[in-house]
């Protein structure tokens, strides 16, 4: 790497080669480090458009909540629901320990200047939809989110570690659902064939741009955030999914997927990346949609932050205040 | 998580930041398992318990304001652990001892 501006004197000479030889061993870098400035934009960068896609990620699946067709159901989804919220929160706060506030995240997210994954912009219209989309989805989600484990900003792989303990059970709950609705009537065979033929190209989107128009894949690899290239993290997810699919009993709506015993790896056919580009920049089925739902959840929160806050004012002693001499901090 | 200012918060009207301590099962220690914003401590073991405990994670909740947490610093190198680098003593694997002694 290029020497930045900022380290032109010897002493900031010393902290990029102090940085570059953590990265180069392996080790993590922690939030009181010194970075270079772009390290820091990048990782906010994504850090942040993977809390924002957990958080728009309720809505899809939080929409059926009302309508489970069984208690049991109910129940699983309002578990894996919470859990998208969580896996927001662990994330917001890895960010966070990177200079931004959550006011800022949030702000971004809505006015837009921050992006979410581009799946959370198709809308779910059946409750096949709910066991796609913990299928397919929350799988590619794992494909992506597995290597980033060992991602090289501390906070940011220790809440992978919990997000991805927590994601296994979003996925098997889906297939399971699935697996019920292709034992019962053909009209549920129908949804679930249905529901997966909508979900199949946009899953195949959710790694990104092919590496050749991957403008940040390179720097980033080599800083070790990303571990792997979004074609690398494409095929795998193929080659996994496949066989699930056959279990299942569905096709993939892909004419050009087939085994290549040559390569040792399907070959599959490419997304339509104009779509994909359409809806990044904002023209999806849902993305007015998303974000308006998400502005008016502040907006209409916003009495109850304030209210907690003039609470907490009212029945605590304002921070910093020292017990009284003699007396016991409470335990 | 401690390691950032988290007075600045207050500044912009947000709620203060706590890190989470979480004891697994009893006999362990309390472990930081991470952060989050609340307006005061009760609300703090609320949201941590929401947060943080969903499955049997934990027996026992410390919820700490950040600002509370004194931390060394990065910068400061090796002075602060250099102490310890040049006593190899202080390890067994510094003694020699016959392979014939037993349980030593």
């Amino acid at each position: 790497m290029t020497a930045t501006p900022e380290a032109s004197t010897d002493a900031q000479q010393e902290l990029l080669d102090h940085f570059e030889a953590t990265i180069r061993r392996y080790d993590r870098i922690e939030p009181r480090d010194w970075m270079p400035e772009k390290y820091r934009s990048t990782l906010v960068r994504q850090i942040a458009q993977h809390a924002h896609s957990e958080i728009i990620g309720m809505q899809p699946e939080g929409n059926w909540i009302t309508r489970a067709p069984s208690l049991r159901r109910k129940a699983i989804l309002l578990a894996k629901v919470q859990d998208e919220a969580g896996h927001g929160l662990y994330l917001y706060s890895a960010c966070e320990t990177l200079g931004v506030s959550r006011r800022q995240l949030t702000d971004r997210l809505i006015n837009g200047t921050q992006k979410y994954s581009s799946i959370f912009n198709y809308p779910a219209l059946s409750y096949a939809d709910v066991g796609t989309i913990g299928w397919l989805v929350d799988g590619a989600a794992i494909c992506n989110q597995v290597p980033l484990c060992r991602t090289s900003y501390g906070p940011y792989g220790r809440a992978m570690i919990r997000i991805c303990k927590e994601e296994s059970f979003h996925q098997r709950q889906g297939y399971e659902l699935l697996m019920t609705m292709m034992g019962g009537t053909d009209e549920q065979r129908a949804m679930v064939q249905e529901s997966v033929d909508r979900f199949w190209w946009p899953s195949l989107m959710m790694f990104g741009p092919p590496d050749a128009e991957s403008p940040n894949t390179q720097q980033s690899m080599a800083w070790g955030i990303k571990r792997d290239t979004n074609d690398e993290l494409r095929q795998k997810f193929v080659d996994m999914t496949v066989p699930q699919a056959k279990a299942l009993g569905v096709s993939l709506p892909d004419p050009e997927l087939r085994w290549n015993d040559e390569r040792g790896q399907h070959d599959f056919g490419q997304p339509d990346w104009a779509e994909f580009a359409a809806v990044v920049k904002g023209s999806g089925p849902c993305n007015a949609q998303r974000i308006a739902h998400r502005r008016r959840a502040d907006d209409e929160g916003a009495w109850v932050r304030a209210a907690a806050t003039a609470f907490a004012r009212r029945s605590q002693p304002a921070a910093g205040d020292q017990p009284a001499a003699g007396e016991e901090p409470a335990r | 998580m401690s390691e950032r200012n988290s007075a600045d918060d207050e500044v912009q009207g947000e709620w203060p930041l706590y890190e989470i301590f979480v004891r697994g099962k009893r006999g362990l220690n309390h472990v930081h398992v991470g952060s989050l914003h609340a307006a005061d401590d009760e609300m703090a073991l609320r949201h941590a318990r929401d947060v943080y405990t969903r499955r049997n994670e934990g027996v026992s909740i410390w919820a700490v304001r950040a600002n509370a947490i004194a931390a060394s610093s990065p910068d400061e190198k090796d002075p602060l652990f250099a102490p310890a680098a040049d006593k190899v003593y202080r390890h067994p694997t510094f003694y020699k001892i016959p392979d014939n002694v037993p349980n030593l």
